[in-house]
């Protein structure tokens, strides 16, 4: 486990009286609370450490080890009982008191210190929501167009979520209480999910409305008549009017995306025709064009 | 008809060990609903994780209800600000593939 350098974690020296360390403390609490910084990954990183050394700090017996033993402060009463043994025993064979503990992250650091917890702000225990958990799940257009299940494994724990029908690429969902442990019985932090859409290469997506290019031979788009056409929910029949243009556009009603939580209820699917022009014409055809065009 | 679940304020501000009067400033000023049943006062669960969030204000922050107030409206601001960041960025999405 490294050092860590509480006073500096808080923008304070080391001749700090306990009314700057509460002042420095409140400061930097308010401006990385993990409440006030929805989308600043880094925020409930920064808010455990200043936490940290607010505990620390904040209690005059912790500081004055902390200040005393630096980086081994926390071993304080076992040096001091080492020391002490070494003094009474007065034998050659000298130990060397070792750290002893396990590489471990910052919140194990800090509950195997201290156990408790202080009081910080008004007369409540200071309890910690836990860590909050970001992760991003990649979706194809199709899967996100219907409501489905999905088995996601969260620190060896397998979670089953629900991902309602419409969500949007780069839409972040929160799963409640899958996030680090929280301390002093603090709730846990949450998961939040943000979703990455693929794209589809026929048909694009704007909110809840699709748009996509269909190509119309000549002879249909002039006379009329019939195509079928995909769509994400499957084959549509339509008609097409006779003298149809080249860039125009129809709407099918009810056939785009899902509304997000809003069962039934589907966007607009656009279908702009692209007509073909014939190639390869042969004599015959070229000879029936020239005579259409002079009359 | 859908089912609508409450906590008892008295419970939930034992739980939280903190006052009641905390909740009933934050029903005064608008922050959250509070439904009276026989005379006791009821948080609906849907609430409950903005509630709690204001009691992480008020009690670790030593925010005033005035400065969760406005607090409340600004993130409500920025949430509403980062969802039209994803429409926006998708239809750019969009016309960025049809150049």
């Amino acid at each position: 486990m490294d050092f860590v350098d509480y006073y500096k974690i808080l923008g304070i020296n080391k001749t700090a009286t306990e009314k700057d360390i509460k002042s420095a403390y409140r400061k930097l609490a308010r401006k990385y609370h993990p409440d006030l910084n929805p989308d600043y990954k880094d925020a409930n990183r920064k808010f455990q450490q200043i936490n940290e050394a607010n505990e620390v700090l904040s209690d005059p017996e912790k500081r004055k080890k902390y200040d005393q033993y630096g980086k081994d402060w926390q071993h304080a009463d076992e040096y001091e009982k080492q020391k002490q043994y070494e003094r009474q025993s007065a034998t050659s064979g000298r130990q060397r008191f070792s750290g002893g503990q396990s590489e471990s992250d910052f919140s194990d650091f800090f509950e195997n210190l201290f156990g408790g917890s202080a009081g910080t702000g008004r007369s409540r225990q200071a309890q910690y929501r836990g860590e909050d958990f970001k992760a991003e799940l990649q979706l194809n257009l199709i899967d996100a167009y219907k409501t489905q299940k999905q088995t996601l494994t969260v620190n060896g724990k397998k979670i089953r979520i629900t991902i309602p029908a419409g969500i949007e690429n780069g839409q972040t969902i929160k799963i409640p209480g899958h996030g680090g442990p929280g301390r002093n019985n603090g709730p846990k932090g949450d998961l939040y999910i943000t979703f990455s859409i693929a794209d589809h290469t026929r048909i694009k997506r704007l909110g809840d409305n699709l748009y996509t290019t269909v190509d119309l031979d000549l002879y249909t788009a002039v006379l009329g008549g019939e195509i079928t056409i995909d769509t994400l929910d499957g084959q549509v029949k339509l008609k097409v009017a006779p003298e149809t243009q080249n860039g125009s556009k129809i709407k099918l009603k009810g056939k785009g995306f899902p509304v997000y939580k809003n069962e039934g209820h589907f966007g607009v699917l656009f279908v702009t025709w692209n007509i073909k022009i014939p190639t390869n014409l042969t004599d015959k055809q070229k000879e029936l064009f020239t005579e259409l065009s002079k009359s | 008809m859908q089912t609508e679940y409450l906590v008892d304020v008295n419970e939930f501000c034992a739980s939280h060990n903190i006052e009641i009067s905390f909740i009933s400033s934050l029903q005064q000023n608008g922050l959250i609903e509070i439904q009276t049943i026989d005379k006791n006062g009821f948080i609906v669960v849907d609430q409950l994780p903005q509630v709690e969030k204001f009691i992480r204000f008020y009690y670790e922050l030593d925010i005033n209800i005035e400065g969760i107030e406005a607090i409340s409206h600004l993130l409500d601001r920025i949430r509403s600000m980062h969802d039209e960041i994803i429409v926006l960025r998708n239809r750019l999405r969009l016309y960025e593939q049809s150049i």
